[in-house]
Order: structure tokens, then C-alpha cells, then sequence
């Protein structure tokens, strides 16, 4: 079994995110399972998503406590939540930051990657300054440092599911994939 | 096919299949996605069925025990509050003898006020006379929607379909979409043998003295009854078109073992990861899932715990100032059929609480030593109350 645990801010799209990874992941025969943390969170708040992925049916629900791999939609959550909180020693951590910033902002032994994924979406006219639509963008970056997650298998999801521009944020995806960068720790990003 | 889906989406899957001919209902988190989806697709004309909005779940009720009697095929979905506010018609569709099947989302009942998995809801209607189904996971929804449609015709009784809210509402996972042709088959269209017909006029709803009340209620009581045998018997036929059993009751490593965890909806899965984990540190214990509330399958519950010495009950509601309504369900069930059987009832996962291995590890533990941190009140012990 692998968990994959996404934090974001309510209406940044983590479980859409979370849906078209269960998806690409089905698409090379896997069990998959989705699903969000949910409720009365408004615009803004922190939120987080899950997926589920096993070889075998999946029968255990609810929240992933010790994630083998987290995504994080926003850099400034690491101001407010412990995104790292129960992941597994070498779990692989996933961030939406600048390349200049050289410093790993994770404390731990966990595998750390980065993709500008502001500054991808904007270049393919996803969102805007103020809220640009970056949780296409990062599943690309995450198909490159995952090593087991095609990007054909990824960008066929993205197609069917976004509700809207599925070619800006496949490229887009694309673009990430090839963005990607290693900030700590052994990360497929070369 | 082979698709991903939410619980919620497999459930609009299952209306379209199913040909349902009237939906009317009021939207309610987490059940909202159910009736969008099919105001949806209704009005695209891929389902040819009227959709009736209405401003209340009681009319929403009312509407489908209206279009009901005039021979319709209908659905309606709710959830908690929404479930709550249908009450008095709840108990008219049954009385009236209505094959209405409904969609609840089981979300806990306010206040305080929460969004969350809590199965309150719908067993506090219990005695309104609704068959009630607790699924326990996406394709369980799918089948028992269809399983449902025809119990009900042949019964003449309404069916209550359990998700839990987000664990099964707002969950994604793999289920397979039957064809149209075989459901079709499997489901024909539905011919009520009596009907509103302005060309042939008929009273419902009569009035009636005592002379007549008693027969007619017992009469009712023994059709009810009579549904633990014919769901299991339909869901046989369906098995044999779609290669899927969803029966009454599901044990699971039941065969040997001194002790049974009871539960109903989507916990059951994780408490079978729980059980496997026990049984590798040598205890005997197996999982039974009462798929089935109403009517209760008292046989399928007598012949699964045979043999065990001990019954565990997790319940995911309360009745205040008793107990857990699944712990009474089975006390109740096993009295004086089973007079050395210890049941212990723990109330966990109410109000959205993940029931995790590690909440059902200790519940176990505690259940055999009576040492641990759920906390008792009355005849249960809770789980998850702070200090």
C-alpha cells in the first residue's frame, strides 16, 4: 500500500488533484482510492486530500496518518502546518516553490523536491496572479520524481479530468515534469 | 466497465440504469452531488424522467409516494437533517406500500452541528417501517441501488440505501458499470398492479377503524419480515447476471472463531485489516457485517456466531439514555437464543471520527480484559471522549 497525502488551500483544487492521480494510477492497473479531508473549510483554508494505491483491493478508509509521499499545493502552508507530520523516514515530499530558493525548508531524512508550479501555470494561462490553478501542474512534476507513474498515463487523466482547458494543463503538466528539481535526499529528477 | 468512482456518483449510475422515471428531492451536503448529477443528466435526456425540486424533503417525500402510486419508478437522496424533516411521510410511503427507494447519506444529526459520518440519521428512523441497507463501498452502492429497485417492486415496501458520508459519499475508487442491456433484464420496467388512474378510480389512504387497523399492520409485519429472505434471494439472481453477491449479512473469518466484531457501513473494511492483524497474534476473532437493518437478518446473525463466545458491537450512533442501535439490535436478536453469549457495545466513530486499526486494536483488547480508554455510559463504552 502507498498513501499519498496532499495539503492545500480550499478551491486550490488538491481534490481534483488527488481524483486524477487515483485515475492515472487506475489507468496502469492499480487498486486506487481518493479521497478528501472535507467539510466546512471555506476559500483560503487549509485542506488536505488522499490517495490510495495498492496492488491488491483496498479496504482501509479514512485519513493517511504515515504517508509515503506528500504534495504540497502551497508554499505558504509550511508556515502553518507540520506537512511532513507522520510521513514515513524516507517519504518523498513534494513542494510548489521557487528554484533560487536553495534552502530545504523540511526538517527529516525525507526526499525533497520542487517545481515553480506558479510560475508554469501562468505561462500556460492557468488562473491568475492572485490565485493561479497550479494542482494540474505539480502532478506532472510528481509523474517525473514518483518513478513509477507514466506521464502518457497521467496527461490522458488530466484530459477527462479537469473541467476546463484540459489542453493548457496538460501542457502545462508537461512543462512541470521537465521543471522539476531535487532540493534534498535521492529524488528522480535528472 | 471499469471505472473510478465516487459512492455518490456510482449511486446516480445506478438511478440512470435502473430507468427511474420520477426523482424528486431537496439538496444536503454530502448528498448534493447525487441530485446536481441527476437534474443533470435528466436534463440532457439521458435519463427520460421527470425531476421535481422542491422547496422541503417532506415534499420531496410526499412527491415520490405521490408518483409512486401512479406507477412510476422513483428516487429520492437525503441525508440527516434532510432524513429527519421526511420522518412523518417516511412512515406514510411504508404504510401506503410504496416501492420508493432512497439515497441517505448517513451524516450526524445537530447539534453541534457537523458534516460527518455518524449513522444516527437513519437508524433513529428505523421503526418507520423502510427496509434499510448499509453499504460498504462504491460497487455495493451500484448494485444494492438495482438489488433495491427490485426487492421493493416485489415487496411492495420502500428501501432506505446507507453511505457513510465522505468515507463512501466522496470516496473514489474502482467499480465495474454494468451494461444497460443486462440491468435491463435483470430489472424490468415497473407494472404497479394498483394504481392512481383517473380512468379507473381507486381510494388510498382510507380511513379505517379498529376492526381492520390490526390485520393490516400485521400484515405489514410479516411482508417485512419476509424481505431478509427475499433480498438474499434477489440478490442470488443478480449475482448470477453480474458475478456480485451482496447479501443481508457478510461474515468474514467467522468459521473458528471465539469472537466477532459487528458493524454496518464502510468501518467493516478496516475492521477486517484489524482482525487479520489479531488472528497473526493468535486470537480467534472474525467480522460480521450486518448489511441489513430492517428487517434485521436474525438468521444470517444466529448462523454466523454459532460458535463465538463473544460478541463486540461498534456502533456508530447512540440511542441516549440506552445504548448503541446496532448493540440492541443484536441483544435483542440473540436473546434467549444465545443466553451464554457476552456482547460488549462500543460507541466509535461518531460525528466523522476515523475508525482506524488503531482504534479497533484497543476497543478489542479492552472488550477481553475490561482495561482501556473507552469510557463507559450505560451499557456502552465510548471510544474518543476527552478526559
Amino acid at each position: 500500500m502507498v498513501g499519498i497525502r496532499f495539503h492545500g488551500r480550499g478551491g486550490q483544487g488538491a481534490v481534483v488533484a488527488s481524483k486524477i492521480l487515483a485515475h492515472a494510477y487506475f489507468k496502469q492497473g492499480l487498486y486506487v482510492q481518493a479521497f478528501p479531508s472535507f467539510g466546512m473549510e471555506r476559500k483560503g483554508a487549509a485542506v488536505s486530500a488522499f490517495v490510495r494505491l495498492d496492488s491488491a483491493p483496498i479496504v482501509e478508509r479514512g485519513d493517511i496518518k504515515n504517508p509515503d509521499v506528500v504534495i504540497v499545493l502551497d508554499f505558504s502552508l509550511l508556515r502553518k502546518v507540520d506537512v511532513a507530520h507522520g510521513a514515513k523516514p524516507d517519504a518523498l515530499i513534494l513542494l510548489n516553490c521557487k528554484e533560487n530558493e536553495n534552502q530545504n525548508p523540511i526538517k527529516g531524512s525525507f526526499r525533497v523536491a520542487g517545481v515553480d508550479a506558479v510560475k508554469i501555470a501562468l505561462h500556460h494561462g492557468l488562473g491568475s496572479k492572485t490565485a493561479p490553478i497550479i494542482n494540474t501542474v505539480i502532478l506532472g512534476a510528481y509523474a517525473r520524481v514518483s518513478g513509477d507513474l507514466a506521464l502518457s498515463n497521467l496527461l490522458e487523466a488530466i484530459e477527462t479530468g479537469v473541467p476546463v482547458s484540459p489542453k493548457q494543463n496538460m501542457a502545462a503538466a508537461e512543462a512541470a515534469y521537465q521543471a522539476v528539481f531535487r532540493i534534498s535526499g535521492d529524488v528522480n529528477a535528472d | 466497465m471499469k471505472k473510478v468512482m465516487m459512492g455518490t456518483e456510482a449511486a446516480t449510475m445506478a438511478v440512470k440504469l435502473a430507468r427511474v422515471q420520477v426523482v424528486s428531492a431537496y439538496p444536503i451536503t454530502p448528498q448534493t452531488v447525487i441530485v446536481e448529477s441527476l437534474a443533470d443528466i435528466i436534463g440532457r435526456g439521458e435519463l427520460k424522467a421527470k425531476y421535481m425540486p422542491v422547496e422541503s424533503e417532506h415534499t420531496a417525500m410526499s412527491s415520490c409516494m405521490g408518483a409512486s402510486l401512479a406507477g412510476a419508478r422513483t428516487f429520492t437522496a437525503t441525508s440527516s437533517q434532510g432524513l429527519a424533516y421526511m420522518h412523518e411521510m417516511l412512515h406514510f410511503t411504508a404504510g401506503e406500500r410504496v416501492p420508493v427507494v432512497m439515497v441517505n447519506c448517513n451524516r450526524a444529526l445537530a447539534p453541534p452541528w457537523n458534516l460527518y459520518c455518524d449513522h444516527t440519521d437513519s437508524l433513529s428512523q428505523r421503526d418507520t417501517g423502510w427496509i434499510q441497507y448499509y453499504c460498504a463501498d462504491a460497487q455495493d452502492v451500484l448494485d444494492a441501488i438495482l438489488i433495491a429497485y427490485a426487492v421493493a417492486e416485489q415487496a411492495l415496501l420502500p428501501v432506505m440505501i446507507n453511505l457513510d458520508a465522505f468515507y463512501l459519499t466522496h470516496t473514489s475508487e474502482p467499480l465495474d458499470v454494468p451494461d444497460q442491456e443486462t440491468v435491463d433484464l435483470f430489472l424490468p420496467p415497473y407494472h404497479a398492479s394498483l394504481k392512481l388512474d383517473v380512468n379507473d378510480p381507486k381510494t388510498f389512504s382510507i380511513v379505517c377503524g379498529a376492526d381492520l387497523f390490526s390485520s393490516i399492520k400485521y400484515k405489514r409485519q410479516g411482508d417485512t419480515l419476509a424481505v431478509a429472505r427475499l433480498w438474499d434471494q434477489v440478490a442470488e439472481k443478480y449475482n448470477s447476471h453480474f458475478n456480485r453477491l451482496h447479501k443481508t449479512v457478510e461474515a468474514y473469518r467467522t468459521e473458528d472463531a471465539d469472537l466477532c466484531i459487528v458493524s454496518i457501513g464502510t468501518a467493516t473494511g478496516t475492521i477486517r485489516l484489524a482482525v487479520d492483524r489479531l488472528r497473526e497474534e493468535g486470537l480467534k476473532v472474525g467480522s460480521l457485517r450486518l448489511a441489513m437493518i430492517r428487517p434485521f437478518p436474525l438468521e444470517g446473525l444466529q448462523r454466523a456466531i454459532a460458535k463465538v463466545k463473544h460478541v463486540i458491537v461498534i456502533d456508530r450512533d447512540v440511542s441516549f439514555g440506552a445504548e448503541g442501535i446496532v448493540a440492541q439490535e443484536v441483544k435483542a436478536g440473540l436473546f434467549g437464543h444465545r443466553g451464554d453469549l457476552k456482547v460488549t457495545g462500543f460507541v466509535a466513530g461518531v460525528g466523522g471520527n476515523d475508525v482506524t486499526v488503531d482504534t479497533i486494536i484497543p476497543l478489542v483488547r479492552q472488550a477481553i480484559s475490561g482495561y482501556g480508554n473507552a469510557v463507559e455510559a450505560g451499557m456502552s463504552l465510548w471510544a474518543e471522549v476527552l478526559p
